[in-house]
């Protein structure tokens, strides 16, 4: 077993960015989401509760922003272009780190801009690995960076 | 909601109230309607089969969404998570559903974490700890970190 190479083709892809996609946050889709995950917080959940809270909208549960939830991109369209250069096609999530910056809720809209920020060859459990770190940056209509999120993808 | 907590009341070593979680195929369902997530691997056999994970499996993302639950809950509405980072270490498979609303009998998954630092900086007083989702046998299935400030009783 021996750990991925990383083909010239992928190696290119480091740091380029993806167009920027506006991004509108909206309660039923926040309602939604924190139901799927089973989270009764009222200020995702309640609309009368969170307009009588400190902020006066349906919040965003930190996490609601950001892949899979991005309208106007799509990450597997990323991943297939990962794949016509060398990425292997099995996919797994590995994790994520999220730079909470800004509260973020009903109303907004972010400007979403990606980039592919790290490719690296690694040797896992499921073999030779490709571990591939997508930056995400989320600026609000008042021009504040709102939130920061790193995705690392493992391809084997 | 449970009373807010501050920043006084947390030692390094504190345990976060831990916050129990049943993941059902009807939820990943769900999570995949709600998230747009409609990777395959989390509903069909035969492709999860394929990428030799055995059996459709729980979204890492869901397990990520369970521990921010876990932070945001604990940290009350006065408090600010400022990071959170996860990482997927092991597979975990959703129960079945025997009904329309309840699942089998089976794993129960616990979100769990423990205060490792708190400071001031500035205007802000923070606390850091680890966190985690612990399967039935008791293994840690994702492990992560968050950063939260949580309001003072001295201001």
């Amino acid at each position: 077993m021996a750990a991925f190479v990383v083909t010239d083709g992928l190696k290119q892809l480091i740091g380029q960015k993806e167009k920027p996609v506006v991004f509108k946050i909206e309660e039923g889709a926040i309602q939604r989401y924190a139901r799927a995950v089973g989270d009764s917080n009222p200020l995702f959940n309640d609309v009368e509760y969170a307009a009588q809270s400190k902020w006066g909208r349906v919040m965003a549960p930190p996490g609601f922003t950001g892949w899979p939830i991005a309208s106007g991109f799509d990450m597997f369209k990323l991943f297939e272009k990962l794949a016509a250069v060398g990425a292997p096609m099995g996919l797994l999530d590995g994790g994520v780190e999220y730079d909470f910056l800004a509260p973020i809720g009903d109303g907004d809209i972010l400007v979403m801009e990606i980039k592919i920020a790290g490719i690296e060859g690694r040797e896992t459990k499921m073999g030779p690995t490709m571990v591939t770190t997508i930056e995400s940056t989320f600026t609000n209509q008042r021009g504040a960076v709102a939130l920061i999120t790193r995705n690392t993808f493992l391809n084997f | 909601m449970a009373k807010q907590l501050y920043y006084e009341d947390v030692e390094v070593g504190s345990e976060v109230t831990a916050l129990k979680k049943i993941a059902t195929t009807r939820m990943l369902v769900q999570y995949a309607g709600a998230s747009g997530d409609f990777n395959p691997l989390h509903y069909e056999e035969d492709f999860a089969k394929s990428l030799g994970v055995g059996k459709p499996i729980v979204h890492g993302l869901l397990k990520r969404a369970w521990l921010v639950n876990l932070m945001t809950d604990w940290i009350g509405e006065k408090g600010g998570l400022k990071k959170l980072s996860c990482r997927y270490r092991g597979m975990d498979y959703p129960r079945k559903m025997k009904t329309f609303d309840d699942p089998h009998d089976g794993e129960t998954w616990w979100c769990k974490g423990k205060v490792t630092k708190k400071y001031v900086e500035g205007e802000q007083s923070l606390v850091e700890c680890e966190i985690w989702v612990e399967n039935g046998k008791g293994e840690k299935t994702t492990t992560g970190s968050a950063l939260a400030a949580l309001p003072s009783k001295a201001k």
